[in-house]
C-alpha cells in the first residue's frame, strides 16, 4: 500500500510538472504578451515599454524565464499578477472559496442526484418515467452551459425578478448583517449558477448510472440474493447499487477540477468571483503569472482526482485493493 | 405421508413473436418426499434449470409461470403467495445453490457478510449470534481456518471453497429443501466428488430433501433416490434410481446411458445421440424426441402421456404400451 501510494504520488508530480511546462510554453507561443495591450489606450514610448518588459523579465530568453519560474514556484512563489499587481497566491486564495462553493456544490448535487435518478430509471426500466428521464437527461447533456445560464438569468432574474443574476453577495447588504441574512443572501446568489452547472452535468451521470445499474441488476448474484429471500430493497440498494458505482467514481475523478476552475462559462455569465472567471480574465490580459498559478492548481486537482478515484475504487471493490 | 413438495403441470411461458409464446418448461410434474433426493437429469436446454427457478418464482422476465401450474410446498401453493410470504419460503424453506459460485456471490462483500445477511433475513438474532452461526456453518461445510475466512472476499477463495460458501449460505436459512443446480459443473473434477459428498452428508444430517439438477448421469447413481429425465421441457422418464439404471426404458434415456463412458464391462464405442435439443420454438408436434429417436414409434405424431413401465417407473413413450 505504501509503495503503491509512493509510486502514484511520484507519477502525479511528474504529470503536474509536464502539464505546467506545456502550459508555460504554449502560453508564450500565443500572440501578444501582458504588455502588448498597454499601447491601446494611449501611445506609449518604446523606451518606457522596454523598461516594463525588463521589469517583468519578459525580455529574457524563454528558457531563462522558464528556469526563473520553476525555481520560484518550487519555493511556493508564483510571482505577482501583472494585471492586478498583487501576489498570484493571494489572488487565488481570495477566489478559491467561491469556486469551491459553486464547484463543490455542483459536484455533490450532480453525483448524488445523478446516481439516484439513474438507479431509479434502471429500476423502472422502460416505464414512462424512465423514458421521460432519458429524453430530459439527453437534452440537459446537450445544452451549452453559457446558453442555459443566460436563459435562466434572463427568465428567473430579469423577467420574474426572483433571484439575483450575478455576483456573490448583495452590494447593499451591510457587512455586519446577521449571519442568517448573509447565508440566505449567499444562497440566493448561488442558486442560478449552481442550477446551471448541475443541469448541464447531471445528464451524463444519469445515463452512466442507469446503464451500470441495469448491468448490476442482471448479475447472477442478484438472482442468487433473491433466491435467499432477501428483501427487494436490500437487493437493489445494497447489492446492485454498490456494484454499479464504478462509472460514477470515474466521472467524479475526472470532474474534480471543476472545484477550482468551476466552469469558466458559468462563472463568467453570472459574474461569480471564482477561479474560472479569473482564468478567463487572465487569458484576455495575457497575465502570465496568474495563468500559470491557475493552471498549476487545475493540474494538481486533475491528478488528485485520478488518485482519489483509484482510492474510491479500492474502497468499493476488494478485488482492486493493492496488496 | 404427504410429500414435502408437489409440482403439478408446471409450465413456463416466454413470449415469442412467431408462435405467440413458447413453453421451455411444458407440463412438468413430480413429487419430492421429506429426506428424499430427486435427480433432474437432461441435456442443456431441456428446461431443468428453469424448472428449478420456477419453484422459487425466479423465472427471469419476460418469462412467466403459466396459470394452471402448481408448486405445493407442504400444503401451501408457492405460486399463490404474496411477496412477503414468498420471501419466507425463499432461502428459509427452499434454498438454492447455483452452478457458478463466482458469479453467484457478490464480489464486494465478505463471506461472513453474505452468510449473516441470510441469517438476519430469516431469524431475529443479535449480530454476534449471526456471526457465530456463520462461523459454525463455514466449519460445517469443511472450510479450513473458518474464523479468518469470515472476513475473506469471494475472489480470495478457490472455486471449491466458494461453492462451499454457497452451500453454507444455503444452509443459513435451515431449509427443508435444497435445490442444487449443477453444483459441480464449474469445478475441477477432483473437487466435484468432495462437494457432492458434502451435499449428501449435509442432506442427511439436516434431514433435508434435495433436488439435484445435473446433465451428468454419472453423479446420480448412489446419491439420488429417484431420477426424472427431462427432454424438451417435459419429464420423459421417471423411476427409482435402481430401476432406471437397471432398465433405462425411454429411447432418450437409453441414448444418455450409451453416451456415458463406463469403467466396467466390455470396451465399446460411445454412442452419442445425434443432433441437439431443438429450441422450444422448433419442437415437433407429438413426441418431442421423434426427430432424434432411433426407433420412431408408429404413433409418434401423437404426444404420448406418462405410461407405466414398472412399479414406480413411468415414461413418456408409446413403446410402454407395446411392452404391456
Amino acid at each position: 500500500m505504501a509503495r503503491w501510494l509512493a509510486r502514484r504520488l511520484l507519477l502525479a508530480a511528474l504529470t503536474v510538472a509536464i502539464a505546467i511546462t506545456l502550459a508555460f510554453f504554449l502560453m508564450r507561443l500565443a500572440p501578444g504578451d501582458p504588455l502588448s495591450r498597454l499601447g491601446d489606450e494611449r501611445p506609449m514610448p518604446a523606451a518606457e515599454l522596454a523598461g516594463l518588459r525588463a521589469r517583468y523579465g519578459l525580455d529574457q530568453p524563454l528558457l531563462s524565464q522558464y528556469a526563473t519560474f520553476v525555481v520560484a514556484a518550487t519555493g511556493g512563489d508564483f510571482g505577482r499578477s501583472i494585471h492586478y499587481g498583487r501576489p498570484v497566491r493571494e489572488i487565488i486564495l481570495d477566489r478559491l472559496p467561491a469556486s469551491v462553493l459553486l464547484g463543490g456544490g455542483a459536484l455533490l448535487l450532480t453525483m448524488l442526484g445523478g446516481a439516484l435518478l439513474g438507479a431509479m430509471q434502471a429500476l423502472r426500466r422502460d416505464s414512462p418515467l424512465d423514458r421521460t428521464a432519458g429524453v430530459v437527461s439527453l437534452a440537459a447533456y446537450a445544452t451549452p452551459s453559457f446558453w442555459l445560464g443566460l436563459v435562466l438569468a434572463w427568465l428567473v432574474g430579469i423577467e420574474w425578478r426572483l433571484l439575483p443574476v450575478g455576483g456573490f453577495r448583495d452590494p447593499l447588504l451591510a457587512p455586519d448583517a446577521p449571519w442568517m441574512t448573509q447565508v440566505v443572501d449567499l444562497l440566493r446568489h448561488l442558486a442560478l449558477p449552481l442550477l446551471t452547472l448541475t443541469v448541464v452535468s447531471i445528464g451524463a451521470v444519469m445515463r452512466y448510472q442507469r446503464t451500470a445499474m441495469l448491468e448490476a441488476l442482471a448479475q447472477p448474484f442478484v438472482a442468487a440474493a433473491r433466491a435467499r429471500g432477501l428483501s427487494e430493497r436490500r437487493i437493489r440498494w445494497r447489492h446492485a447499487l454498490r456494484t454499479s458505482l464504478f462509472p460514477i467514481v470515474t466521472l467524479l475523478g475526472l470532474w474534480l477540477p471543476v472545484l477550482a476552475a468551476g466552469s469558466v462559462f458559468v462563472e463568467s455569465v453570472f459574474a461569480w468571483p471564482g477561479l474560472g472567471s479569473l482564468a478567463a480574465e487572465a487569458v484576455g490580459t495575457r497575465d502570465y503569472p496568474l495563468l500559470m498559478g491557475v493552471t498549476l492548481l487545475v493540474a494538481v486537482l486533475v491528478v488528485l482526482g485520478g488518485l482519489l478515484a483509484d482510492l474510491a475504487y479500492a474502497a468499493l471493490d476488494p478485488r482492486v485493493r493493492p496488496a | 405421508m404427504s410429500p414435502l413438495l408437489e409440482v403439478r403441470d408446471l409450465r413456463v411461458t416466454f413470449p415469442d413473436r412467431a408462435t405467440g409464446g413458447v413453453h421451455p418448461v411444458d407440463g412438468v410434474s413430480f413429487e419430492l418426499a421429506r429426506g428424499e433426493t430427486l435427480a433432474l437429469v437432461g441435456e442443456s436446454g431441456c428446461g431443468k434449470s428453469l424448472s428449478a427457478l420456477a419453484l422459487l418464482r425466479l423465472v427471469p422476465p419476460p418469462g412467466r409461470i403459466a396459470s394452471g401450474s402448481a408448486v405445493v410446498l407442504d400444503g401451501t401453493d408457492v405460486l399463490a403467495l404474496d411477496d412477503k410470504s414468498l420471501r419466507k419460503v425463499r432461502g428459509r424453506r427452499i434454498a438454492m445453490i447455483f452452478q457458478d459460485p463466482m458469479t453467484s456471490l457478490n464480489p464486494v462483500f465478505t463471506v461472513g457478510d453474505q452468510i449473516t445477511e441470510v441469517v438476519h433475513a430469516h431469524f431475529k438474532v443479535p449480530k454476534q449470534e449471526a456471526r457465530d452461526r456463520a462461523l459454525k456453518l463455514l466449519n460445517e461445510v469443511g472450510i479450513p481456518d473458518a474464523a479468518s475466512r469470515l472476513d475473506a472476499y469471494p475472489h480470495q477463495l478457490s472455486g471449491g471453497m466458494r461453492q462451499r460458501v454457497m452451500i453454507a449460505i444455503a444452509l443459513a436459512g435451515e431449509p427443508e429443501l435444497l435445490i442444487a443446480d449443477e453444483p459441480t459443473t464449474a469445478l475441477d473434477v477432483t473437487v466435484q466428488a468432495q462437494i457432492l459428498e458434502l451435499l449428501d452428508q449435509l442432506r442427511a444430517t439436516h434431514g433435508m430433501s434435495m433436488l439435484l439438477i445435473t446433465h451428468d448421469l454419472g453423479i446420480v447413481a448412489g446419491r439420488a433416490d429417484r431420477v426424472a429425465v427431462m427432454y424438451a421441457g417435459q419429464i420423459v422418464e421417471q423411476a427409482s434410481t435402481a430401476a432406471l439404471f437397471a432398465k433405462p426404458s425411454h429411447p432418450y434415456t437409453q441414448g444418455l446411458f450409451a453416451s456415458v463412458p463406463r469403467l466396467t464391462g466390455p470396451v465399446g464405442h460411445l454412442m452419442p445421440i445425434p443432433g441437439t435439443v431443438p429450441p422450444p420454438s422448433a419442437w415437433p408436434s407429438g413426441c418431442r424426441f421423434r426427430t432424434r429417436c432411433p426407433i420412431v414409434h408408429a404413433r409418434s405424431a401423437e404426444m404420448p402421456p406418462m405410461l407405466q413401465v414398472g412399479p414406480e417407473h413411468s415414461m413418456r413413450c408409446w413403446l410402454a404400451e407395446d411392452q404391456q
